[in-house]
């Protein structure tokens, strides 16, 4: 069992801001860190590697300081985003250096567990050079599993995966959470998020913007106001119908559109098609104006 | 010091190009002997003019930009050093493996044709001896520099070659005062007090030369590991 602890974080390159004043906790089981790309996830995961120090703040693993302390890695294992490893080395090579690094016992038999663990001793006696980019990721996995870490991190585990790769590592990293390790993984999409962490937080613009479990996460995101572009063959009387439910905060008539902006999405969802049909008005496009992931986000920043 | 640290960094230094490159150089030296040998009979004195120039100005520093920061630069630059500084292995233990290897190319590639160099165009031992204790001092400490530069900076090939160049080769020959700051100096210190007297020239003391050299190569190892301490290899986001 490890916790790290985040306290009066930030991080500043230049006058760019990447971290800001981040505090959090992270304890055993699944923890997603979720943002949109920039948001400064990279930033803080290096910090808890230990790969960066905090401008202000501190960043530590069971109360010790994780810059500048190459013990807190018997601890820790890291997954970075970049490809960049050994590659003229074979997998099993890389594996072996990492359990022999970590001075393990047995190196080979913990090198071979982890490529297991992997699914990747098939390929183990490639180079890594050769490999994929999924096989790539799943061999710096192993590489960070050697020493079975109390605490992984992984940054933006799930890029270049295919679906079969990616519900493998799902797998793992549940049980992994399964068993009390602490598991810190970074997303900028949320649905990969929700399906595996236990406790999300979000960061955006490199403030710590929500956490909590994915319902918390999923109301926040929904019960918001959403922008709607509907087109059908009576606008006005459309405006006119749905301006008097409450779901709706106001209505604009545009050129052969109308613009909705609905308070409450799960009601408007349903408020929108009845009214339409009473109406006897026919929808020809209902469309989100906002959905970017990024929209989604920064109402979570102002809220 | 760590085997696997060793192997690790022997296995990528010497495998690819570099390897080609640190080997054909040391070829060189030898090809360079062979036909000097086969064109006039040098004196001593001669001997030491072209092996101090060939050897100690020009091989060594290059050697040592080519194995101190190929020893750990290319995995800054590409960030795969995180993978290696992701281990509970200390900063220290890494620089100095890193350096057995950087060393012992040179020694193999380096300083052992220097050596053959010099006993193919007919030197004596001594002679041969005294250049290749030189050729190590300046290795060593070529190594260790361009090493901790490697660490400092992502443009140490370029700033190790200018040094190389224009310090080495040109300020130290042509202004007395920078001789006591030049590496190749002090090497030629500690192979002229080894060879007979008068067969090589040399401008800094041999207490000072050997304080400089043993000072600058475990000072440059010490501050290499600090630095590696604080090294970022991460880009910014």
């Amino acid at each position: 069992m490890a916790t790290l602890e985040v306290s009066a974080c930030s991080r500043w390159f230049g006058n760019v801001v990447a971290v800001n004043d981040v505090t959090m906790t992270i304890g055993p089981g699944i923890t997603g860190l979720l943002g949109p790309n920039g948001a400064g996830k990279s930033t803080l995961i290096h910090m808890l590697g230990g790969f960066l120090p905090p401008s202000t703040g501190t960043v530590t693993l069971d109360g010790e300081q994780v810059w500048k302390n190459h013990n807190v890695y018997r601890t820790i294992g890291l997954v970075p985003e970049r490809e960049a490893t050994y590659d003229f080395l074979t997998g099993w090579q890389f594996a072996l250096a990492s359990a022999e690094l970590h001075g393990l016992d047995n190196p080979g038999e913990a090198a071979s567990r982890a490529l297991e663990t992997v699914a990747m001793q098939d390929a183990a006696h490639r180079k890594i050079r050769d490999y994929s980019k999924g096989m790539k990721q799943r061999v710096k996995m192993a590489s960070a599993l050697v020493h079975e870490p109390a605490v992984l991190l992984l940054d933006e585990p799930f890029n270049g995966m295919d679906p079969r790769q990616r519900l493998h590592l799902i797998d793992l990293l549940r049980k992994m959470g399964a068993n009390g390790r602490t598991v810190l993984f970074s997303s900028h999409i949320l649905e990969e998020v929700e399906q595996l962490a236990n406790r999300i937080d979000v960061l955006i613009a490199g403030r710590y913007a929500a956490s909590g479990d994915f319902r918390t996460i999923r109301r926040l995101m929904t019960d918001r106001p959403h922008r709607y572009v509907v087109r059908s063959d009576d606008n006005r009387a459309l405006a006119s119908v749905l301006i008097s439910d409450g779901s709706t905060a106001g209505v604009r008539l545009g050129d052969g559109v109308l613009h909705i902006d609905a308070s409450e999405f799960l009601r408007f969802a349903e408020v929108l098609p009845r009214v339409a049909r009473e109406a006897g008005i026919r929808l020809y496009e209902v469309s989100p104006a906002d959905e970017s992931l990024e929209s989604v986000f920064s109402y979570l920043v102002e809220k | 010091m760590n085997r696997t640290v060793i192997r690790i960094t022997a296995q990528g230094m010497l495998g690819g190009r570099r390897g080609i490159l640190v080997v054909t150089l040391g070829t060189l030296v030898l090809v360079v002997a062979v036909l000097m040998r086969s064109l006039s009979t040098l004196s001593d004195r001669e001997l030491a003019e072209f092996l101090g120039a060939v050897s100690l100005t020009m091989l060594m520093p290059l050697f040592g930009l080519i194995v101190g920061t190929g020893a750990i630069g290319p995995e800054i630059d590409d960030g795969s050093v995180i993978h290696l500084l992701s281990k509970p292995v200390s900063r220290a233990t890494i620089v100095q493996s890193k350096l057995v290897v950087a060393l012992g190319a040179t020694i193999a590639f380096a300083v052992l044709p220097t050596v053959a160099a010099a006993l193919i165009m007919g030197g004596s031992a001594g002679l041969a001896l005294a250049i290749g204790v030189g050729a190590f001092a300046a290795g060593a400490v070529y190594c260790v520099l361009f090493m901790l530069l490697a660490i400092l900076t992502r443009h140490a090939v370029i700033i190790g070659l200018a040094y190389a160049l224009i310090w080495e080769s040109l300020v130290s020959s042509l202004v007395p005062g920078a001789r006591e700051i030049s590496i190749r100096q002090w090497a030629l210190s500690v192979t002229d007090a080894m060879a007979e007297p008068g067969v090589f020239t040399s401008h800094v003391g041999l207490v000072l030369a050997v304080t400089l050299i043993v000072g600058g190569f475990v000072l440059g190892t010490w501050y290499a590991g600090e630095r590696l301490r604080v090294l970022t290899p991460v880009g910014e986001e």
